[in-house]
């Protein structure tokens, strides 16, 4: 890994942007000294020592003063509702960066467990559990994701305890980790399929270890490096997810920020204001591009031989990590 | 054979059943609230809501409740209450426009992304191969809705080389279809074309090492003749596979790009419906969806056992 220096730069390029992200607080308090959802739609401020509108009479937010007004407005507003553009972008990025990697999270527990358990008690567990995924796959991904989005932004969730009002973040969190978790449970089922039949799993048997013991502490230890790729190669294909749900309104919810709602409510004035749709958009191609960069190299460096591909796709594609799903059992 | 396909046509629909019952769980049974009112829209009037609870049976039984939506989904009364008409209807007006979407941009990514990942392939480690490499990765890490509108405002707001928008139809006049089309096909296939030449590269090294591409030059045969008739024709069976799966399932990627280019389809039409939380019609595009997505790959597979043997040996295998 440390040979491939293409690979680590990009995962120094993540780790930049993350401290950004995580910075936003700070500069909201100190240098913007707003919030990401406070309005100025009829405040004026001094750049460079001449007043200016937050937002002009015809509706034309101020664009990038840079520093001209102590760092506020350093990105311009983001449009009627005059509400500053940096600051939003840093808030709505830890909203991107926290649900790709949160769903990333939840994906990987459910396909490892899923994957554990059919790959180690094979019959009637494994049937039941693969077609239940079957289905599941069946489904475009974006088409489950906004059926998934709909309904419940509408009236949220109850599960058991635990209720989700239908504006919370958790809610796409959920959906995305739940619809690509086949896609991640099948290659590692198949992974356990062959790994099972190995002399370590015999030796653990014949010293009497149960199968928790087998799965959680033979069987899991060999699946890390794959079970790493995945987990870092799927928080972008998360994150571009999002970004698909926010534009189509049942992802992120206003008035919280995300780079996808920020690209989707800022398309109307993209003649006029272009940044406000090129930063955002920006923002999440240098994040998919570093975890992806990273993933590939980090996969490279585990497991050359590898023929498990989980390449970001947007989430439209029905095939992501299917055509190793099959190769990948040896 | 026939017994493959009609395996492959049985198991196709327990899929369409399992994926019925559970279009239906997310849209009547999983949410936290009425399914009437939801389903209502966001001026629901008390009357209204009583009259869809009665219409759909939501105070039977959940079979009952099942066979009301499939039957009204697929005998094509099902009504959108926020939008006062007949989806179905709706749908089948965009077909054409979201076909020709769908046809030109997948063309337009097979011939790109075959081209590219062989010229990678060839050249592997070459300078071309990391050019293509880095064209490639950054086609797949772009939100393709950003593309669409980045490429609207310099290509045609600002420069008008691309007109904007609209669609005209085939047989009015084909040059004008294509000129406004050709903008929302580039956005489309550029993700999968990046997609597409990694996976080819990738398969084609594979084959590359194989022993019976060492035995095709160690017989003296062309290089290009070893690339056309050896490598290239095994390295492709991954790509159809792949093809046949995103084909169908190109509706997303339609509802992405539609709105964007002013294009009326069923693309468009769901991300109204999506905004206004208009419920029906996304009921029936994510089923109608779905389920052509099963159609097509189950027709794919048996067009593939035909060609492959190994594909209807391996599947009895199982």
């Amino acid at each position: 890994m440390r040979r491939n220096r293409v690979a680590l730069g990009f995962l120094g390029l993540f780790v930049l942007i993350v401290a950004f992200v995580l910075a936003a607080p700070l500069w909201a308090d100190h240098v913007a000294h707003t919030g990401p959802n406070d309005t100025h739609t009829l405040q004026k401020i001094e750049v460079d020592g001449e007043k200016r509108d937050v937002v002009a009479p015809t509706g034309q937010p101020i664009g990038p003063v840079w520093l001209g007004a102590d760092g506020r407005f350093f990105l311009g507003a983001d449009g009627r509702l005059g509400r500053d553009e940096m600051v939003r972008l840093m808030y709505g990025g830890r909203n991107s960066l926290f649900i790709g990697i949160v769903s990333a999270l939840i994906t990987t527990l459910l396909a490892t467990v899923l994957g554990l358990l059919s790959g180690y008690y094979r019959g009637w567990t494994d049937t039941a559990i693969s077609r239940a995924m079957d289905v599941v796959w069946a489904f475009p991904v974006l088409l489950l994701a906004i059926a998934l989005g709909l309904v419940l932004a509408v009236g949220g969730l109850q599960i058991g305890p635990i209720h989700l009002s239908g504006g919370s973040i958790w809610i796409p969190i959920l959906i995305i980790g739940i619809v690509y978790t086949p896609y991640m449970a099948r290659p590692i089922r198949g992974e356990v399929l062959s790994l099972r039949e190995k002399e370590f799993v015999e030796a653990a048997v014949a010293q009497g270890a149960g199968p928790l013991r087998i799965m959680f502490s033979e069987l899991l230890p060999n699946l890390w490096s794959t079970i790493i790729v995945f987990f870092t190669l799927n928080i972008a294909n998360n994150m571009l997810l999002e970004s698909a749900l926010s534009f189509l309104s049942v992802g992120v919810q206003p008035p919280d920020a995300s780079w996808g709602t920020m690209i989707a409510s800022a398309f109307n004035l993209i003649t006029s204001a272009p940044l406000l749709t090129i930063i955002p958009g920006t923002m999440i191609l240098l994040s998919v591009l570093a975890l992806n960069v990273f993933g590939d190299g980090l996969r490279d460096a585990l497991d050359p031989k590898s023929k498990v591909r989980f390449e970001a796709h947007s989430g439209l594609s029905a095939a992501e990590g299917s055509e190793t799903a099959e190769v990948a059992t040896p | 054979m026939a017994r493959f396909a009609l395996r492959r046509l049985v198991g196709m629909a327990a899929v369409l059943f399992a994926v019925s019952v559970l279009t239906f769980l997310i849209f009547n049974v999983i949410p936290n609230s009425d399914p009437a009112q939801r389903m209502a829209g966001k001026q629901a009037t008390p009357e209204l809501v009583a009259s869809i609870t009665d219409e759909w049976g939501f105070d039977k039984s959940l079979p009952e409740q099942y066979v009301t939506m499939m039957r009204k989904v697929f005998s094509g009364d099902l009504i959108s209450y926020e939008g006062r008409e007949n989806v179905d209807e709706r749908l089948v007006e965009g077909i054409p426009e979201t076909f020709s979407l769908c046809i030109g941009a997948a063309l337009i990514w097979m011939i790109f992304g075959i081209l590219f990942g062989y010229l990678s392939a060839v050249r592997a480690g070459g300078k071309l191969d990391k050019a293509l490499t880095v064209l490639a990765v950054t086609g797949i890490s772009m939100p393709v809705f950003w593309l669409a509108a980045i490429l609207l405002n310099y290509l045609t707001y600002k420069t008008e080389i691309f007109p904007s928008g609209g669609y005209v139809e085939l047989t009015a006049d084909p040059l004008e279809w294509v000129s406004h089309l050709i903008l929302p096909w580039i956005t489309l296939a550029i993700l999968y074309a990046g997609f597409y030449s990694r996976v080819l590269r990738s398969s084609m090294l594979d084959v590359m090492n194989e022993d019976y591409v060492r035995t095709a030059r160690a017989k003296g045969l062309t290089e290009r003749r070893v690339m056309g008739r050896h490598v290239m024709r095994n390295s492709l069976i991954p790509i159809v596979t792949l093809f046949g799966l995103d084909f169908g399932a190109l509706l997303g990627g339609a509802i992405l790009v539609e709105p964007l280019f002013n294009l009326e389809g069923i693309g468009q039409y769901s991300y109204e419906a999506l905004k206004n939380t208009d419920l029906p019609p996304i009921m029936a595009v994510v089923l109608f969806g779905a389920f052509f997505v099963v159609l097509f790959n189950a027709l794919v597979d048996i067009a593939y056992a035909r060609l492959d043997p190994r594909v209807r040996l391996g599947a009895s295998a199982q």
